[in-house]
């Protein structure tokens, strides 16, 4: 059962208007997620894992211009589902999201209890106590005292308030939670200690993670897979083993090349350039531009991401036909 | 091992140091209603060191440590509660007005938040001619081609095409840039840059990194990095000082400590942390209990005793550990390197 597909997402697409043009935040991106595992969407900012993240939920900007593809959740295919049914039996009923940020996004002046019962009351209709009394369970699984449900958001530290809107997340039972750069406002501690919050929830709950994350090292601390995203487009999809041993796309390898090691003495690199335009992204390759190893073939079309294969490499390097 | 005394640990080298701190303290007076003394935070509380010139250092500790606050008074922007700083042998609050203004012409500001550090409304050219003008650089031509100058230095070129350029304009990567470049405009001696990266991207980090690094040896700067990220400072400073709730708790060469931390805080930070490895995600870290202390009732004794599991009862939370050399130029406040006390980390290696 463990290879059972939670999550299916194809071809999708989310692109939105702005002073400059269209922007490509999300263009045309397919991934699964099984059940219990935990996949990273790796990328830097403005590669569009946020928005990633947002079209998963259906939270769509007002701006909105293309939103397309087929998201499959449990096999049903939930982006037919009028909004109406998609808020009582998807969203933050099957699938919740952590954004970022959101610890500093609590409502400063109600107690944190009722906050994080508050989707119970909202998506299920449950009835106050008993929302409440559940919320409290989800605080134990986050490793948040009882009392705490009483206090204030101003009451709590950074890392408690990470794990009250985490709390919140879980306590619909999802079967999948999406967080958005979950630890990258804490500090180091803070950050290990929820972090392994995670391990356990997933270990003993058997929940489905979408990490969203920029940082390398902390990704390879929940990581099963992951899928790293340059310029809208997933470039790489690999078994977490693969992926942080041997990294295959160009771009994968630089990034892993430009993490600071704290037990190596290598210097680290930066990659040189920057990303190219959402609005106007080039035809062929999109990191092309940046590649130490781009040919002609590289600029004038665009590498697919070949499907249904353990690793796929959005790369010529590892097309069949162009290596032989 | 010697107990060197409480806060006298000084930087071996002959050679007289560009900055030197004695027993520095940055306390903030709350008060109720504006006027009923509730007590004070005790940012900095009792900080000693000595940097040398032409030497980058790492300030390292979580939020709240003190180590924002210690930049700030080592800038000039706080005035110390206690204790003095002595930069070029001259102490900072013995200088008047114009002994001020000089001295923040010697040593630059790199701040963390490149966007909200530059004037949304000031062009390249007026951010890094304003300094300039403010000490007393008139002409205007001047200005600019020291702007260019600077520009190239922090590798924006070609500079005609940034000095006309709004923060807006730039990438955060760019922004940072000229941020650095205005805390080198007027040639100063020392840097003290804050969290220089922290609001950028990885690949970008590296490169600002690198920069900073090349110019500090270019110019032969003494440079004082403040940052929460350990995994960065063995490339980018020789000494370290480790930062606990208003004091440095250990200091040595920076891979002299990561490569073997004394103080139990040291060595959870280590263990917090890790480099990208796919067998992280097999095990849970071994993350201390509790919090940082309330800097306006710090424990009693080693401020890190509540949350040290090799705690010492009747010691640690009673008198407060002086720095030992448990190595060779290896100081770390903790009672466990007492000769007088055999330490259990040795059983349970």
């Amino acid at each position: 059962m463990a290879d059972r597909v939670l999550l299916r997402v194809e071809d999708l697409m989310l692109h939105y208007r702005s002073e400059q043009g269209i922007v490509r935040a999300v263009d045309k991106v397919s991934f699964d997620v099984r059940r219990g595992e935990a996949l990273v969407l790796l990328g830097e900012s403005g590669c569009g894992k946020s928005s990633l993240a947002k079209a998963l939920m259906r939270l769509l900007p007002r701006n909105l211009h293309h939103f397309s593809g087929r998201i499959e959740l449990n096999g049903a295919d939930v982006m037919a589902y009028p909004e109406e049914r998609f808020r009582s039996e998807v969203r933050w009923v099957a699938m919740s999201l952590v954004m970022q940020a959101a610890m500093n996004a609590l409502n400063p002046v109600v107690r944190v209890g009722e906050q994080v019962a508050e989707p119970l009351r909202v998506h299920l209709g449950w009835s106050r106590a008993r929302a409440f009394e559940r919320a409290a369970e989800a605080f134990a699984q986050v490793g948040v005292a009882g009392d705490f449900l009483q206090r204030y958001p101003f009451e709590l530290s950074g890392g408690m308030r990470q794990r009250v809107v985490l709390a919140m997340a879980l306590v619909t039972e999802p079967d999948l939670v999406i967080m958005d750069e979950p630890t990258s406002a804490l500090d180091v501690l803070t950050q290990a200690g929820i972090m392994n919050v995670l391990k356990r929830i997933k270990r003993d709950l058997g929940t489905s993670f979408i990490l969203i994350t920029h940082d390398v090292a902390a990704s390879s601390e929940i990581a099963d897979r992951v899928a790293l995203m340059y310029a809208g487009q997933i470039v790489e999809l690999a078994d977490a083993r693969q992926f942080f041993r041997d990294p295959a796309h160009p771009y994968a390898r630089l990034l892993m090349a430009s993490v600071p090691r704290l037990h190596q003495g290598h210097r680290p690199e930066h990659i040189s350039g920057e990303p190219p335009s959402m609005i106007d992204p080039p035809d062929g390759c999109r990191f092309a531009e940046r590649c130490p190893d781009r040919f002609a073939l590289c600029v004038e079309n665009p590498p697919p991401l070949p499907v249904g294969e353990r690793r796929r490499v959005r790369c010529w390097l590892y097309d069949r036909e162009t290596v032989s | 091992m010697t107990a060197t005394g409480a806060h006298s640990a000084v930087a071996p080298g002959a050679e007289e140091p560009i900055l030197s701190v004695r027993d520095l303290c940055t306390w903030f007076e709350l008060r109720q209603w504006g006027f009923i003394r509730v007590g004070s935070v005790r940012a900095v509380d009792g900080v000693s060191f000595d940097l040398r010139r032409g030497e980058s250092v790492a300030f390292v500790g979580e939020s709240g440590c003190g180590k924002s606050s210690l930049a700030r008074t080592l800038l000039g922007l706080h005035l110390p509660s206690r204790g003095e700083v002595v930069f070029e042998g001259r102490i900072l609050s013995a200088l008047d007005t114009a002994g001020l203004k000089s001295y923040r012409a010697r040593v630059g500001y790199v701040q963390q938040d490149p966007y909200g550090a530059l004037p949304p409304f000031m062009d390249v050219a007026r951010i890094l001619g304003e300094p300039l003008r403010i000490h007393g650089v008139r002409g205007r031509a001047e200005r600019d081609q020291r702007a260019r100058e600077v520009l190239e230095e922090v590798r924006l070129s070609p500079p005609e095409e940034f000095l006309g350029k709004f923060p807006h304009m730039l990438s955060g990567g760019q922004q940072q840039r000229v941020v650095i470049a205005r805390a080198l405009i007027l040639r100063p001696t020392m840097i003290i840059a804050d969290e220089p990266v922290s609001m950028l991207d990885a690949s970008v980090r590296v490169e600002i990194l690198n920069l900073l690094r090349s110019i500090q040896q270019a110019r032969n700067l003494t440079l004082a990095f403040i940052t929460h990220d350990l995994s960065t400072v063995r490339h980018f400073a020789e000494r370290i000082f480790v930062m606990y709730a208003g004091r440095i708790i250990e200091q040595s060469q920076v891979d002299d400590l990561l490569e073997h931390p004394q103080h139990p805080y040291s060595e959870a930070l280590l263990a917090a942390i890790a480099d990208p490895d796919p067998d992280n995600a097999a095990h849970e870290r071994a993350v201390p209990a509790g919090e940082p202390p309330s800097l306006l009732h710090p424990p009693p004794g080693c401020r890190y005793h509540p949350r040290c599991p090799w705690r010492i009862e009747a010691k640690c939370d009673v008198d407060e550990p002086p720095l030992f050399e448990p190595r060779p130029g290896h100081f770390s406040a903790c009672w466990l390197h007492d000769p007088a006390i055999s330490d259990p980390r040795e059983a349970a290696r």
